[in-house]
């Protein structure tokens, strides 16, 4: 968690944007993200960011569950309280499928759900910094990160000549922090001008 | 690109048809000799209805496909829409040779449906309002005789365009609409056959005293997932041959998608069909899985093997081999998977029908014949592909959801 030195700007046009991003990437300046109000085709493979894991997560997830599910049914249906249950022998392995099925679902969906939450910084009680708050009704919004050599003057003419607007520098916390959207808080550490190599 | 708007017909690709067409007529001659003649031809007539029954319902799943995706106003399969166009042609030759083999199968003397002659058989009495023999043969020709006819329908709305481009939006918003009426009485038709009666009278009437309602669905999952491994499997040679030029990655993971899910959703059927069954208590309606599971005293039914490795390579293989994104964007993983997945459904198909007419042992001279016949039909179908895209533009440029085809991303 660190406060760092952001350059944003705001784009209209989906192929303006694209050919932004593309720009940026060649002259090499650091891309932190791209906040849009709905998705975008095609613009993760633009800003070169890697396949999500996260199908890898629900397939562990999954996994887990009909482990979790088989295990505990047979072992109390055979070991811990045996029921005889319409003449059917002990270890009913198809009455037991659907059961493991609702299961594997069950947990691959929550872990899936509540892993997209921590990987996107998403909680009840939390709160992030948000550059520019029309991100989520109709403009996309491009944040550069800077480093201890970047010129932040030449990048924002950069951006404005790759069709961006309302371009401005904002100090920011990258991460999240304990707090609520209707009151306004304080940082944890509320530094101007910190810039981390 | 103009030399590659049709698909000229290699050399090969000729050979091997006519070769697998051989294969296939030598088959049907040989087991006539073999299992035809004499009191007891079922066994015969078994393997003939396995295979014109199967590949008459994977063709006629093209089709489906087509019909399906005009209703849901799909766009991203127009790119490589003519590939299934040309596979439900095959439903011509196949369907003829369907028709002809359950007309001889009801009015020889087989004594393959034993529902023709019920003898005071109480239970045969009751069903035979619906059972006989004149109902039987009128609804089989019925059915192949509209889904030529409105297959054929379909593929002429979709090829009138090629040489006349409609002139403005409107003309093309009535255009779609004329799909989608053809395309929902296809539907409909296709609801009241495969994915009900038909399999009911050609298959599960063997065992005339069981019966499961899963069983046209399980029908339908089995053949519709061959379906798109066939089309599959079409789409990729045309691709390695340098055809098809707007179809890409993208479309070939939707495919594999198809593939992927039908393949859990007839695992869904299969399991179903067993479940309710033994988890109502019926006993009576055990009789279809005695041969298969297993006999009294818990020994395994002579078809076991056959039908757990069904399980096994229409679900599991499918499940774990195709679930990984790259598996279904790849040319090697899909073309195996494909042929694993035709396989698979032609044994399951296979144990279907000779668990019931033969339950006590599996005839394996019998199992190496319908293989033999099998790839006759493979042949008619290769035959009838490569014909009809020889004819026809290989991409409907006119349609008015090309364009979304060729800018697919998944």
């Amino acid at each position: 968690m660190a406060v760092k030195k952001f350059v944003v700007a705001c784009f209209d046009e989906e192929d303006v944007l694209f050919k932004a991003v593309k720009q940026v990437r060649k002259a090499g300046y650091k891309l932190h993200d791209v906040y849009t109000p709905m998705p975008i085709h095609g613009l993760d493979t633009a800003m070169g960011l890697r396949d999500t894991s996260l199908h890898t997560a629900g397939f562990v997830y999954g996994i887990t569950g009909t482990t979790i599910a088989l295990s505990s049914i047979s072992w109390i249906f055979t070991k811990d309280w045996p029921l005889n249950i319409g003449g059917k022998p002990h270890l009913a392995l198809p009455a037991w499928i659907p059961i493991t099925f609702e299961f594997t679902v069950l947990m691959a969906a929550v872990g899936m759900v509540l892993t997209f939450c921590y990987l996107c910084q998403l909680a009840p009680f939390v709160k992030k910094h948000h550059f520019h708050l029309r991100a989520t009704d109709d403009k996309f919004v491009m944040v550069i990160e800077c480093n201890g050599k970047t010129n932040d003057a030449e990048v924002s003419s950069f951006l404005s000549a790759a069709g961006g607007t309302e371009v401005n520098i904002q100090h920011a916390e990258t991460g999240w922090w304990l707090g609520t959207y209707d009151k306004e808080q304080k940082l944890i550490a509320d530094k101007t001008e910190t810039v981390t190599a | 690109m103009a030399s590659r708007e049709f698909f000229e017909i290699p050399k090969r690709y000729k050979t091997w048809s006519a070769g697998l067409i051989g294969v296939g007529a030598l088959s049907v001659i040989i087991a006539y000799i073999a299992y035809g003649r004499g009191e007891h031809p079922q066994l015969f007539w078994g393997a003939l209805l396995q295979n014109s029954a199967f590949f008459l319902l994977v063709v006629n799943a093209s089709m489906f496909f087509i019909c399906a995706t005009t209703l849901a106003m799909g766009g991203w399969q127009m790119s490589f829409r003519r590939v299934p166009e040309a596979i439900s042609t095959a439903v011509v030759p196949i369907g003829i040779i369907t028709a002809v083999v359950c007309l001889l199968i009801v009015l020889l003397p087989t004594h393959f449906y034993h529902w023709q002659h019920p003898d005071g058989d109480k239970i045969l009495e009751f069903k035979k309002g619906f059972l006989n023999t004149p109902f039987y043969i009128t609804f089989t020709l019925l059915t192949i005789v509209l889904w030529i006819v409105l297959g054929r329908k379909m593929r002429a709305l979709s090829q009138e365009l090629d040489n006349n481009p409609l002139p403005n939006a409107e003309a093309g918003r009535k255009y779609i609409f004329k799909n989608t009426v053809w395309a929902s009485v296809f539907i409909a038709w296709f609801g009241l056959t495969t994915m009900s009666t038909l399999p009911w009278f050609w298959l599960m009437s063997i065992d005339a005293h069981w019966y499961s309602t899963m069983y046209s669905w399980y029908t339908f999952a089995s053949t519709f997932v061959s379906g798109m491994a066939l089309i599959a499997l079409f789409v990729i040679y045309m691709k390695n041959k340098g055809y098809l030029e707007y179809t890409n990655n993208e479309h070939l993971h939707d495919i594999g998608k198809f593939m992927f899910a039908f393949s859990i959703f007839w695992t869904y059927l299969w399991f179903s069909q067993y479940m309710l069954i033994w988890y109502a208590n019926i006993p009576e309606e055990t009789v279809y899985f005695k041969s298969r599971i297993s006999a009294q005293g818990h020994d395994s039914g002579p078809y076991s093997g056959i039908f757990w490795l069904s399980f096994v390579i229409n679900f599991l293989a499918p499940l774990l081999l195709l679930m990984r994104r790259g598996a279904k964007r790849n040319y090697a993983s899909m073309v195996f998977m494909a042929v694993v997945i035709i396989f698979g459904h032609w044994l399951d198909f296979y144990q279907m029908i000779f668990a019931s007419i033969d339950p006590t042992h599996v005839n394996k001279g019998m199992f190496v014949l319908s293989l033999g016949i099998a790839a006759g039909f493979i042949g008619i179908i290769m035959n009838s592909v490569g014909n009809a895209m020889s004819k026809t533009p290989l991409v409907a440029k006119n349609h008015p959801f090309t364009k979304e085809s060729i800018i697919h991303h998944t």
